[in-house]
């Protein structure tokens, strides 16, 4: 198969940005006049169906996504990829997320928050498209970008808001922060500072699920994780050796790339030998998808494919999806580096922009139901921020709770008691 | 109970009981024991005096939560001499393999993780046949990547199972440093307490015999400071057994160091269901002279001087820390008011070992009591060599305890 873009080219090149009229059909894979940094749309290995379905590949197939969608849209009667709930859903799922991430960068030039926060802005097709799709008991495992993973999954937002001002109402109790988001409840496993070191949690999860399967006989045990992580991450060791793994056990896992394109400040071809990143999924025995990951509606048609393979036992899919950060890598990188013809080609194609086009072009819904629950989550926001600030703020007797789950951990003090069962035991210090 | 020891060079019998840290003052302070099994027969006697009451009640608390008190078996064991139950003989590592198969009975959510653990069954055989009975999903045979299958026990451990990951040595586990500090460590805190991390990581460790610098390393002084672990040593069958499973029913995360050198130590140990508590160190010799404080291997150096003291007079109290992290400072601490001299000998390197920290905690909470500076005696600050002279050296040896001792005693 030709291959029009060449790794050296793309680094040679400065950006071109698109003509404008392939920003009007967000549906449709912009034609061969749009080169995409850091993507092909070259490596097609079309079945003669035009069905979307990756179990009649080959577990080495590569393919990208958005041009089955398009070829799929001109064989068939053109029908809908959503219903109207199921489109108002994710519609306000992403307005969720955007607004959130707004609302924490004004409260952090406020100083309610501090430390490293990353805000997820541009990336929300994403989380929705994905998210949307599982069940309670799946699991998710993120970066320190999740507070939009966060709410995706089901946390509240009062809860995510307090933990980002650190009070004791937070869903981590104000000890993890913005980038250690847990839930047990809604089995959000994650939230990890060092990237990288998530993807062998997410492993661990999926083997839990298949554990119960063949060792417990929970037969109806089907519990899907999804592991997400960025294009930085796609160049350590943790990632390969968990693809490997997870091929090699077929575990219900779907790796999720969201290829920013940037690590801070470092640009993804300038730190990555071959970046088609979906292409080593193959090389490890499971297939490696790329998807646009701007368009909220492609995604989730991946994510559907992908989570239903691994629910039926066929193992790991790696999932590339393109997508852009419309703000700096946290709230503290000046954001110097990137083009800004690169940052307003993204901007233009806002997946909530596009969505909302698409609902309304095709009669899903009206400006007015949409403006009604953009200010839903406004005041929703409001809320969540209210809340954070009045809740307390941690006491000092919560320090040295949760350092272990059996606080006898902290040992046998000189009186022969446990340290933990002395009364002024909060008050002291954790050292053994 | 006996313990015969192959390959150390020990002869004499040895008292390797399990420990008691809720032993009434009047026993400790009694002069002129000569026995060496000295051990509270039951929790009668403790429970008849007054001044240990809370201890009674958080003891008698633990004994309920626990299938079996350490102490309760060795009041079996040793007040029905002639009992029927005699026990059998084994060797540490099928001490060790036999309590991760009786947790892997018992808790169907146990299960292993490591380097060639499943068909090969251990590289020391410590899970020998163990994938032919559980199968190969609950004995899991990974590839070549520590940090990431330690991760992926983590994540397990996190979602309901119980793991045991294996490092082939101790030493490999330097590449799973990342998901032990940051998220072994540590998950349980950054989650606020919503997710518990029950795994075990266990493997052999230490100073072999000419096994290189980098199969030599003592990896417990690297990982003390983490926040939210505990760490064991095992020394004897008994208790290699006994805190395989207290490790394995924690809800903390444990790691379990094994040394290579005592895998083929022989002891005879009970029948009955008994664990060894995580946070106790265990009263092998007492004594009033000088308290010398070991773990691991350094125990039979240390029970090989004390040999030689005795001939000379001297009266050495042997502890075996067995709890790297935390210390039980009881034990410890009894022991240093009575003797008022410490002596502590490890395999770890001077330089930020257990006994460096030791050192600490011991002049910090007991400096009233002691009458002469703590000695460290901790392997030579080098990477092992592979030579056998030089590798001797390394470690601390026999007359080199014996030597500190009389220094301290003068």
């Amino acid at each position: 198969m030709a291959t029009a873009f060449s790794v050296p080219k793309f680094a040679a090149q400065p950006f071109n940005p698109i003509s404008p009229t392939s920003q009007q059909k967000p549906l449709i894979f912009p034609t061969a006049a749009s080169p995409f940094l850091g993507s092909t749309r070259k490596l097609l290995h079309l079945s003669s169906s035009s069905q979307l379905n990756l179990r009649r590949r080959s577990s080495g197939s590569v393919f990208a996504v958005s041009d089955i969608v398009k070829e799929k849209k001109s064989t068939s009667i053109p029908s809908l990829l959503i219903t109207k709930e199921e489109g108002l859903e994710l519609y306000e799922d992403m307005v969720l997320g955007r607004a959130f991430e707004d609302m924490c960068a004004q409260m952090y030039y406020r100083g309610k928050m501090f430390g490293f926060v990353h805000l997820y802005n541009g990336q929300e097709a994403i989380s929705t498209g994905f998210i949307k799709l599982l069940k309670q008991q799946d699991s998710v495992v993120s970066t320190y970008r999740d507070h939009v993973h966060a709410l995706s999954k089901g946390v509240p937002a009062r809860a995510v808001m307090s933990e980002l001002f650190g009070k004791t109402t937070g869903c981590c109790r104000g000890q993890g922060g913005s980038m250690h988001m847990f839930s047990s409840e809604h089995n959000l496993i994650g939230g990890f500072a060092f990237i990288g070191e998530g993807i062998p949690v997410a492993t661990g999860a999926a083997f839990s699920s298949k554990y119960r399967r063949e060792v417990l006989k929970e037969a109806d045990c089907d519990h899907v994780t999804l592991a997400f992580f960025g294009d930085g991450t796609c160049n350590n060791g943790q990632f390969f050796e968990c693809l490997n793994m997870a091929a090699l056990w077929k575990l219900p896992i779907v790796f999720v790339v969201e290829n920013n394109l940037w690590a801070i400040g470092m640009s993804h071809l300038r730190a990555t030998s071959d970046p088609q990143i979906y292409k080593k999924g193959p090389a490890f025995g499971m297939p490696g998808v790329h998807v646009d990951g701007m368009d909220v509606l492609k995604v989730r048609e991946v994510a559907k494919e992908a989570i239903a393979r691994a629910r039926r036992g066929e193992g790991p899919t790696l999932v590339e999806c393109e997508t852009y950060r419309f703000r700096g890598h946290s709230l503290a990188d000046p954001d110097e580096l990137r083009d800004p013809t690169e940052k307003a080609h993204y901007a233009a194609r806002d997946p909530i922009t596009a969505l909302k086009k698409y609902l309304i072009e095709n009669n899903l819904s009206g400006e007015a139901e949409l403006k009604a629950i953009d200010k839903k989550i406004d005041e929703l926001l409001e809320d969540a921020v209210e809340f954070a600030d009045e809740s307390p703020l941690p006491p000092r007797s919560q320090l040295l709770e949760n350092v272990f789950a059996d606080p006898k951990g902290f040992g046998i003090g000189p009186d022969g008691r446990y340290r933990c069962e002395d009364p002024k035991f909060t008050e002291g210090t954790a050292h053994v | 109970m006996a313990a015969i020891f192959q390959g150390v060079g020990a002869a004499a019998t040895l008292s390797s009981s399990p420990s008691n840290s809720f032993v009434p003052k009047k026993f400790l302070t009694s002069p002129r024991r000569s026995f060496c099994v000295r051990k509270v027969p039951s929790s009668v006697v403790v429970r008849s005096d007054g001044s240990v009451n809370f201890d009674l009640n958080s003891k008698s608390r633990r004994a309920q939560q626990l299938v079996a008190n350490a102490v309760a078996t060795k009041a079996d064991s040793s007040a029905a001499s002639s009992s029927s139950n005699p026990g059998h003989e084994l060797l540490l590592f099928e001490a060790l393999r036999e309590g991760l198969e009786e947790e892997m009975e018992r808790d169907p959510c146990v299960c292993v993780m490591g380097e060639d653990v499943g068909h090969y069954g251990g590289s020391y055989k410590v899970t020998k046949d163990l994938a032919k009975k559980f199968g190969d999903l609950r004995v899991l045979d990974t590839p070549i990547a520590e940090n990431s299958f330690t991760g992926m026990g983590i994540g397990a451990a996190m979602t309901g199972l119980r793991p045991v990951v294996e490092g082939m040595n101790m030493g490999f586990l330097l590449l799973a440093f990342n998901q032990i500090s940051n998220n072994c460590g540590m998950l349980h805190y950054t989650s606020g307490g919503q997710f518990t991390i029950p795994i075990v990581i266990r493997g052999p460790g230490g100073v072999g015999r000419q096994l290189g610098a980098e199969h030599s390393q003592r990896l417990e002084s690297y990982f003390q400071s983490i926040p939210g672990i505990q760490m064991v040593a095992c020394s004897t069958p008994y208790n290699a057994k006994g805190l395989m499973k207290a490790a394995i029913r924690s809800e903390n995360p444990v790691i379990l160091f094994e040394h290579v050198l005592l895998y083929n130590l022989k002891e005879r140990i009970p029948d009955e269901d008994y664990i060894c508590n995580l946070e106790e160190a265990e009263m092998v010799r007492p004594g009033e002279h000088v308290t010398i404080l070991t773990y691991s291997r350094m125990r039979y150096h240390v029970m090989q001087a004390a040999k030689t003291l005795v001939n000379k007079g001297y009266d050495p109290e042997v502890i075996d820390i067995r709890s790297l992290k935390p210390f039980d400072l009881y034990t410890i601490g009894n022991s240093v008011k009575k003797t008022h001299r410490v002596v502590i000998v490890e395999e770890c390197m001077r330089t930020g070992g257990i006994g460096a920290s030791l050192t600490a905690a011991i002049t910090e909470n007991f400096n009233d009591y002691l009458d002469a500076p703590i000695m460290c005696l901790s392997s030579q600050d080098v990477p092992t060599p592979y030579a056998g002279t030089l590798e001797e050296w390394t470690v601390v040896q026999p007359a080199q305890i014996v030597t500190a001792v009389e220094q301290l005693c003068q």
